[in-house]
């Protein structure tokens, strides 16, 4: 097998007390879509901050490209950030310039491309994400779900080698949930870019994912191909898949019996 | 923001500061009447006591203005006060004979040197000495003869 | 008792946490002005809003200021038959002192506290983290150059404040009152020395230019990302800059104006 894109290694990390990772292994091999799905607040987010070098772990390794991100140089790292790309959960747009600047910006920044040039490439790319229309408005203007879809334009302004996408679903029409997820297939295939989703939504996960990662509290709890994932033999991955209410997996942040802390009435803790 | 609108905003801007600047110094401080060092000769002079006189004390005659005070030291050998005076070239007329006095502008007011020409025929070229100076008046000592000269006065009767 | 040292150690051990990022972010923005300096759009854009949008301020403040100084000098001086001197009152008053800390105070208050809430809430959008991802310096980009405006504006904002309040005092004491025309600029001219009022004046403005762009950036910078945590940076911002202006002011003045 090809060496991975990104390989993780006994990644451990903290939010102030709360462990969020506590040995992760984890690899994205070039080329595919690796999804990464779990519970809301698992730590995905935080895994792909980590993976982009914005966070540094408690202990453990992480190679992007070869390259040990926990070591890297500010400038090494920076270097480094060129070829991936990012869909931030927020959108994390530029709000003092509009969307055709915000999907020029990586441009401008990074490339000495004629003007002209540009300006076609940011029609392209907002024309793949259904935007074109929009280019003038600024982004407060946007609704979330646009919001979102300009930020994945940006993201892949610059043809990146990897992309990661963080809930790139999320409040999207059936329509534009579908067009996303051909557009991401076929980023992937004809650019042969290498792809990270993460997001909850099972069926257009499985429907794109070559691979998929299950987090949660901190661990793995399984990887393979979607549908070894569905025949698993695990009832906590079975009941995550089919989004089943009760099973292994909590719906809850953890907390204190629910009863308890009815009974205990007006006394806090 | 329009481009435009910025450029010239902060053209104006830089621009107003320039030329406050430029009233500070020419129109609020002395630059504008600022006796420059290839504009001018140095003349010394001793006192025995120069009191408040300070460095930038003007230096008039006749009530103009021609100069300023430009070093005050103290010679001990010949225990007296040296102050170097520089004058405009353009008031290069004065009397070997000329004498410095120390006086107060006013009661309270500050003190300045005033020249009084002479009837010499030769006049002061760069780096001469006045020598007819009189020091300040002390207010403390003025103050001491009056009661001294009283007192003897009262005692002689 | 154990508590009180422990909350006691705590907030020293805090304070100097914050005095060392603050310094570190000080000297990451001199790493990255060089590049800053080969984009001087960069820097003239936020030139447009830190120092024209403050103009006005500053402008219509320091005519007051100047015109007060020039009533209350005039009241004083002349029950001692010095009106004369009112000139110089005012303008030494300004020139060393109230131009440049009133004008740094007004700068804190209405540059500081918008460049505070602005970097704050790029932070708390995600908008400098998504720069970072996309291989842009947010220090680069969006706070170095607002320093270097910072410090620029300054000093062209204090001199600026001067200039016009000598001439609301000008307005006041010779125009309303009747002071001698001649003798407010002549004994104006005869005691501001360029070198020892207007020159230490503007480095005062500098030093206070640096001061204010700095705790503005990195009480935006250092922010808490919530709403909460950004309105408490900006009234730090404000009550900070304050303090360090008046207290730098007092050193300054002693080591420029004491014998
Ligand atoms: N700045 C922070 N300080 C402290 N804890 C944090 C911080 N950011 C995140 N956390 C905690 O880390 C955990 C993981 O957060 P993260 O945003 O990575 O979750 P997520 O898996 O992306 O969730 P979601 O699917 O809802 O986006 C959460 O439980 C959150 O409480
Ligand atoms: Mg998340």
């Amino acid at each position: 097998m090809t060496e991975p894109v990104v390989q993780i290694r006994g990644l451990q990390f903290a939010h102030g007390e709360r462990m969020i990772f506590d040995g992760i292994d984890l690899d994205i091999a070039p080329g595919r879509v690796t999804a990464i799905m779990g519970p809301s607040g698992t730590g995905k987010t935080t895994l792909l901050k980590l993976i982009g070098g914005q966070l540094r772990p408690l202990s453990g390794s992480i190679r992007v490209y070869g390259e040990e991100v926990t070591q890297l140089s500010r400038k090494g790292l920076y270097q480094l950030r060129k070829c991936m790309g990012m869909l931030f959960q927020s959108g994390a747009l530029l709000t003092d310039i509009n969307v055709f600047e915000n999907v020029a910006y990586p441009m401008r920044e990074h490339t000495r491309l004629p003007k002209a040039l540009i300006r076609d490439l940011v029609l392209m790319k907002l024309q793949a994400v259904g935007l074109r229309g929009a280019s003038t408005l600024m982004p407060s203007e946007l609704s979330g779900g646009m919001a979102r879809r300009v930020a994945l334009a940006r993201a892949i302004a610059l043809d990146p080698s990897m992309v990661m996408y963080d809930e790139p679903f999320t409040g999207q029409d059936p329509i534009s949930m579908g067009i996303l997820v051909k557009l991401i297939r076929e980023l992937n295939d004809a650019l042969g870019m290498t792809s990270i989703v993460v997001s909850h939504d099972v069926r257009e996960t499985a429907a794109i994912a070559d691979y998929i990662y299950l987090l949660s509290q901190g661990k793995v709890i399984e990887h393979g191909k979607p549908e070894a994932l569905r025949d698993s033999s695990l009832e906590w991955s079975r009941q995550f898949l089919e989004g089943r209410p009760d099973g292994p997996a909590a719906f809850h942040y953890p907390a204190p019996d629910f009863r308890d802390d009815l009974l205990r009435g007006g006394q806090s803790k | 923001m329009n481009n435009r609108t910025v450029e010239i905003g902060v053209g104006l801007f830089v621009a107003l500061g320039i030329a406050a600047l430029f009233m500070l110094a020419m129109q609020v401080s002395n630059l504008g009447t600022f006796v420059s060092a290839d504009d001018s000769y140095l003349l010394e002079a001793g006192f025995e006591n120069i009191g408040g006189l300070k460095v930038r004390s003007p230096v008039t005659v006749s009530g103009v203005r021609v100069g300023r005070v430009a070093a005050i030291d103290y010679d001990d050998e010949a225990f007296e006060a040296v102050v170097t005076l520089r004058i405009k070239s353009s008031y290069d007329g004065f009397p070997e004979d000329t004498s410095a006095s120390i006086f107060t502008a006013g009661l309270l007011g500050e003190q300045y040197i005033a020249l009084e020409p002479g009837g010499s025929m030769d006049n002061l070229a760069d780096g001469d000495r006045l020598q007819l100076t009189q020091s300040a008046l002390v207010m403390e000592q003025i103050i001491g003869q009056f009661l001294y000269s009283t007192s003897a006065a009262k005692s002689g009767e | 008792m154990l508590d009180v040292l422990q909350n006691l150690g705590r907030v020293t051990l805090g304070f100097f946490q914050r005095l060392g990022r603050g310094h570190l972010f000080l000297l990451q923005i001199f790493a990255t002005i060089p590049g800053v300096l080969l984009r001087p759009r960069l820097v003239l854009t936020q030139l447009y809003a830190v120092g024209v949008l403050t103009l006005l301020i500053i402008l219509v403040s320091g005519l007051f200021v100047g015109m007060v100084m020039g009533l209350q000098g005039y009241n004083t001086l002349v029950d001692f038959g010095a009106e004369d001197s009112l000139g110089v009152m005012v303008a030494l008053s300004l020139v060393r002192e109230l131009g440049p800390v009133v004008a740094a105070l007004l700068f804190a208050g209405r540059a500081g506290s918008a460049l505070t809430a602005e970097i704050g809430l790029m932070k708390a959008t995600e908008q400098l983290s998504g720069m970072e991802m996309m291989a842009v310096d947010p220090i680069q980009r969006v706070v170095a150059p607002r320093f270097l405006a910072a410090f620029i504006s300054l000093p062209l904002l204090a001199v600026i404040f001067s200039a016009i309040g000598v001439y609301g005092g000008y307005f006041v004491g010779v125009d309303l009152l009747g002071v001698d025309d001649g003798a407010f600029w002549a004994q104006m001219q005869d005691k501001v020395d360029l070198r020892g009022d207007v020159y230490n004046g503007v480095i005062k403005s500098v030093v206070f230019g640096f001061v204010a762009g700095w705790i503005a950036l990195f009480e935006g910078y250092d922010a808490v990302p919530t709403a909460a945590g950004v309105s408490r940076a900006t009234t730090r911002t404000v009550v900070h800059t304050s303090l360090a202006v008046l207290g730098l002011d007092f050193v300054l003045t002693a080591l420029m104006f004491g014998e």
